[in-house]
């Protein structure tokens, strides 16, 4: 199994890597794409666990949409970069403190981790991982399968409503400069003889 | 041998890489939305592991509902980063002050 494992640590590291990327790139559109490269290499990962269904819905899923959905929006604003790229040096030291002692913190409970043996393994894997969510999902977890298309329907929705500007055609009164207005843009005295009579 | 360890001290790092990238960039919303993918991914990977090695199929059922919940945010947040963009031209988080908060 050293096969196995140099392929673990090889996307490991790749993905390790991706990961520093995208927090560190100065381009969005570069951060992006290294995120799309981390994706790609923590569904390897998944795929060294036997969770091909799940390896393949990331690629589909996130590559395939969220991230082009990303790249449309940066892509689309004009940002300005240098502003948003004022307090990194400044933060820099602070967010490294706080990443290496949480990173400390989780290795000394995770690192030396042991499952428990008596714990009964409740399903063999048998037949492909497809197969088995799909028997899960479609029964013990029909309703929280339900919900979750709610959930996209309601996010689809939203999302529409959010960025959707109707046309304007319809004429309504605007209530501040309504109250405003001075009278003399309203009403004009004019002072003229009068006629004089025949 | 890979052990379960392995598998989660990579979660680990990938979850403190993004705390990291939430502190470098925090004016920077988009980047932000990006390091809570990640965080997110991180997550996924200790589910997976422990699915994989308890040889139980739920862990990877609950990934699929964390990646459905995780595609609907970020589309939301999109959206919602679009429209801050229209109206007040600029996504620094330090100008999205008008609530006062």
């Amino acid at each position: 199994m050293i096969i196995e494992k140099l392929i673990f640590y090889v996307f490991a590291a790749i993905l390790v890597f991706a990961a520093a990327r995208v927090i560190s790139v100065r381009n969005p559109v570069h951060a992006a794409l290294f995120l799309v490269l981390a994706f790609f290499s923590s569904s390897a990962i998944w795929m060294l666990l036997h969770a091909e269904f799940l390896a393949i819905t990331l690629v589909l899923v996130y590559v395939g949409a969220v991230m082009v959905l990303f790249l449309f929006v940066v892509m689309m604003l004009d940002i300005n970069l240098a502003v948003l790229r004022e307090g990194f040096a400044h933060y820099l030291p602070v967010g490294i403190l706080v990443g290496l002692v949480i990173l400390a913190e989780m290795l000394m409970v995770v690192g030396r981790w042991q499952l428990d043996k008596n714990v009964v393994k409740t399903a063999v894997e048998t037949g492909s991982n497809t197969e088995a969510i799909g028997k899960v999902l479609y029964t013990v977890y029909v309703y929280p399968f339900e919900i979750a298309a709610v959930i996209l329907l309601v996010a689809m929705i939203a999302a529409i409503t959010l960025t959707m500007r109707p046309k304007r055609q319809n004429k309504y009164q605007k209530p501040e400069q309504q109250v405003n207005v001075k009278r003399a843009e309203r009403v004009r005295l004019v002072k003229m003889p009068a006629e004089p009579r025949e | 041998m890979l052990v379960l360890s392995d598998f989660l001290i990579l979660g680990a790092v990938l979850f403190c890489l993004s705390i990291a990238g939430i502190f470098l960039n925090r004016k920077n919303v988009i980047i932000l939305l990006m390091c809570i993918e990640l965080m997110l991914l991180a997550v996924n990977m200790n589910f997976i592991a422990f699915s994989h090695f308890n040889g139980d199929i739920a862990g990877q059922v609950f990934v699929f509902f964390i990646l459905t919940v995780a595609a609907a945010e970020s589309a939301i947040g999109l959206a919602i980063l679009v429209v801050l963009f229209r109206n007040k031209n600029t996504i620094n988080v330090d100008d999205l002050d008008s609530m006062k908060g």
